[in-house]
């Protein structure tokens, strides 16, 4: 629907790719880990391989949580956009597709936040 | 009050009828649609202005004598609170962190309210409903001055309250309720009128002041209580403004129904997003609580809203659909609204703690539901956290709401393990929203809301460091250069409220007050 | 049929308004708070200047109470004898 205005009304996106110098936003949340409030903002690198945004970057980011260090890999799920999506970690986040504004859920199973309570 | 009710010319029906018809005129160089380019864009039909009515019946003359007075009351008692060194009165220094968020985040924007009333007043064409924007308008700039003032007395001595306006334009949290205000004054009069007048004032204005109000009498508090009432007098006046405004479009025309219902779906969401930061102040910031956000909710809103709205049924309006997420959500959002202050403490300009045993029993008891089976693990791990030195700050920025702005920090309402998750594709970007409300209304008006300014964005964007900043350099810190930015005074302003020199001072200065050292 | 409400600031001004209110509105109940009295009411209640007059033993303008108000529910109808709240549903 269009904004009702006096004149004609079109502005551009705040937060188009173009500004980020280079980098691309990418959000990522872990399910059943309330504990962190809300879903992360990276501003990454295209060209920086899915493993090194698993291996360095998240964890950086959540491994507060006493959980984080039971994480494996290999038995993680992950959506995208609510979909189920398969990453391939020897490639990049612009290889496997994800796109600006993309966002990620990390689903591990078995692990079910502080005391169980999803926190 | 030694007031004298003096003996009346004029009955107040046929005072408001003199002093609000007939003031204007016809204009002759220039058409009236070119005078009042505001009056139609919007599909609002009016046909008659003069069947507006104030039920106050409140003039000009009587206007400035009440005000007058209200005045004279307040700064007697700002002036006796700060000779008496009132602020040592206090319950609890961890009090003064909810009114530095009142200061911060509230009367900035009685000042924007100031500014929309008469840019309102300015575009109605009819001359009853512009001399209510006036006076709206004078009390809102009242309410900034007032509050300012008061609060200033508290900046003398405690961290946080240095620079409020400079802080509204930048700071995360903040451009919550600064978006929110800036979506009401971007659209027109008519919208804004439902925006601030009805669905603010009249819907949600009680679940503001009344319970910050009551929060300030119980916590020792005379200054914020004072401004607070004197202000709240001039709500009663804003209600009836905003109640009467509805009506009177709804009784216009047929036509106009589906956009105010339009309308008050879309700003009673937007209300209620704002109102988190309430709910986080009553069940976590006031050392002595009132009653919790759930309870307030059911009076304010449950019992009182219902009410309204049963009412307004004659017209054809219907409750908005999201408000009935509220009875869900009233149970969770101040908890999980005070999490996240919590983690992102570092970057507030206020103080954050975790709850005692007790007031965590007390949170227990008021949110039997909820409370200790989501909540109380997070916070004694946290509590138990800090006490061996390891308190938790998170390093990396939240993902925000394109539409409230809030970190995606609202869960979904049947599953409140699971963060709510909705998007939005516009134009070949995706934009991301934190519930069904906000979705809404940024498929509605989706050129409003790309334009959004997210902080979280913005500081990836290399928008909010000091001018000059290189972040290319070795070392470069970007969240003290952020904070920088935004004015804190990082160390002092931010971080726990264990530990901080509020803390230290007030516990000095009022051992000065009590004994004879 | 829903309730309206009044609320006023505690205070010596207030008082006998509250007072008279009560009087005047039997089916009305008095809640009291830290600095504030909120009267509540079925349907509607009524405010009387006259009623007011009796207790303050003065004349008493309703407008008056502009300055001790804190919040009303309802539609307000206001005239120089009475000051009304109501729902009409």
């Amino acid at each position: 629907m269009a904004v009702q205005a006096l004149k004609d009304y079109n502005f551009p996106s705040a937060d188009s790719q173009d500004k980020f110098h280079g980098g691309q936003l990418l959000y990522v949340g872990w399910d059943d880990h309330l504990m962190f409030c809300a879903p992360f903002a990276f501003c990454l690198p295209p060209s920086m391989p899915f493993s090194e945004l698993c291996e360095k970057v998240l964890p950086n980011s959540f491994g507060y949580h006493p959980e984080w260090a039971k994480v494996d890999f290999k038995a993680a799920t992950w959506l995208k956009s609510g979909q189920p999506w398969q990453p391939d970690m020897s490639k990049t986040l612009a290889e496997q597709g994800l796109k600006h504004k993309d966002i990620l859920r990390l689903k591990t199973p078995g692990l079910k936040g502080l005391a169980g309570s999803s926190s | 009050m030694d007031m004298h009710a003096t003996k009346k010319k004029l009955g107040i029906k046929e005072k408001y009828a003199h002093m609000t018809r007939g003031l204007d005129w016809e204009t002759s160089y220039q058409p009236m649609d070119k005078v009042f380019p505001q009056a139609t864009f919007e599909g609002i039909k009016i046909h008659d202005w003069d069947k507006w009515e104030d039920p106050f019946r409140l003039t000009m003359d009587s206007y400035w004598k009440y005000q007058a007075e209200k005045e004279r009351k307040l700064y007697a008692v700002l002036d006796a609170f700060a000779q008496n060194n009132g602020h040592l009165g206090l319950t609890d220094a961890r009090y003064l962190n909810a009114i530095k968020l009142f200061l911060t985040g509230i009367s900035p924007l009685e000042y924007v309210a100031h500014r929309g009333f008469a840019a309102a007043g300015r575009n109605f064409p009819g001359v009853g409903p512009r001399v209510a924007c006036l006076m709206q308008s004078v009390d809102e700039m009242r309410h900034a001055q007032t509050q300012i003032h008061a609060l200033s007395n508290y900046n003398k001595h405690y961290d946080g309250f240095h620079d409020f306006k400079h802080m509204l334009e930048r700071v995360w949290y903040l451009s919550v309720p600064k978006s929110f205000f800036d979506d009401a004054f971007s659209a027109g009069p008519f919208e804004y009128m439902i925006a601030i007048g009805f669905s603010f004032e009249y819907v949600l204005t009680n679940l503001l002041f009344v319970p910050f109000m009551s929060g300030a009498a119980y916590n020792g508090d005379m200054a914020t209580v004072t401004f607070g009432f004197s202000a709240q007098s001039d709500e009663a006046r804003h209600m009836t403004l905003g109640l009467e405004c509805i009506k009177f479009m709804l009784e216009q025309d047929p036509d106009n129904l589906p956009i105010v219902q339009k309308w008050i779906d879309k700003w009673a969401w937007r209300g209620v997003r704002v109102l988190t930061l309430v709910a986080m102040m009553m069940d976590y910031m006031l050392p002595k609580r009132v009653m919790s956000w759930k309870e307030a909710w059911e009076i304010y809103f449950e019992q009182n809203g219902g009410a309204l709205f049963a009412d307004l049924a004659r017209y054809g309006i219907t409750m908005p659909e999201c408000l009935k997420q509220c009875s869900i959500d009233k149970e969770h959002i101040g908890h999980q609204a005070w999490a996240t202050f919590y983690q992102y403490g570092g970057a507030a300009a206020f103080h954050t703690w975790m709850p005692s045993d007790d007031e965590m029993d007390w949170l227990s008891a008021k949110y039997p539901n909820t409370f200790d089976k989501y909540y109380r693990a997070r916070f004694t791990h946290w509590r138990d956290e800090a006490e061996k030195g390891n308190r938790f700050y998170s390093n990396t920025l939240p993902m925000l709401c394109q539409v409230c702005q809030i970190p995606m920090l609202f869960t979904e309402p049947d599953d409140p393990t699971t963060i709510c998750y909705r998007e939005s594709d516009y134009d070949g970007e995706k934009y991301h929203t934190c519930s069904d409300g906000c979705k809404h209304i940024f498929d509605n008006e989706p050129q409003k809301y790309i334009q959004a300014w997210l902080p979280v964005h913005q500081i990836y964007q290399g928008n909010c460091f000091p001018e000059g900043t290189d972040p290319t350099v070795e070392g470069f810190d970007p969240l003290a250069k952020v904070l920088e930015w935004y004015h804190f005074d990082n160390g002092h302003d931010n971080l726990d409220f264990e530990g901080s020199r509020d803390q230290a001072n007030f516990a000095a200065w009022r051992g000065m007050a009590t004994k004879n050292t | 049929m829903s309730k309206v409400f009044i609320a006023f600031q505690r205070n010596e001004d207030t008082r006998p308004i509250i007072e008279a209110v009560l009087a005047d509105n039997p089916h009305a109940e008095a809640i009291e708070s830290p600095a504030m009295v909120k009267i509540d009411a079925e349907g509607s209640l009524v405010i009387k200047r006259e009623s007011i007059e009796e207790l303050i033993g003065r004349s008493f303008d309703l407008q008056e109470l502009q300055m001790s108000l804190i919040t009303i529910s309802g539609h307000l109808d206001e005239d120089d004898d009475q000051f009304k709240l109501s729902w009409l549903n």
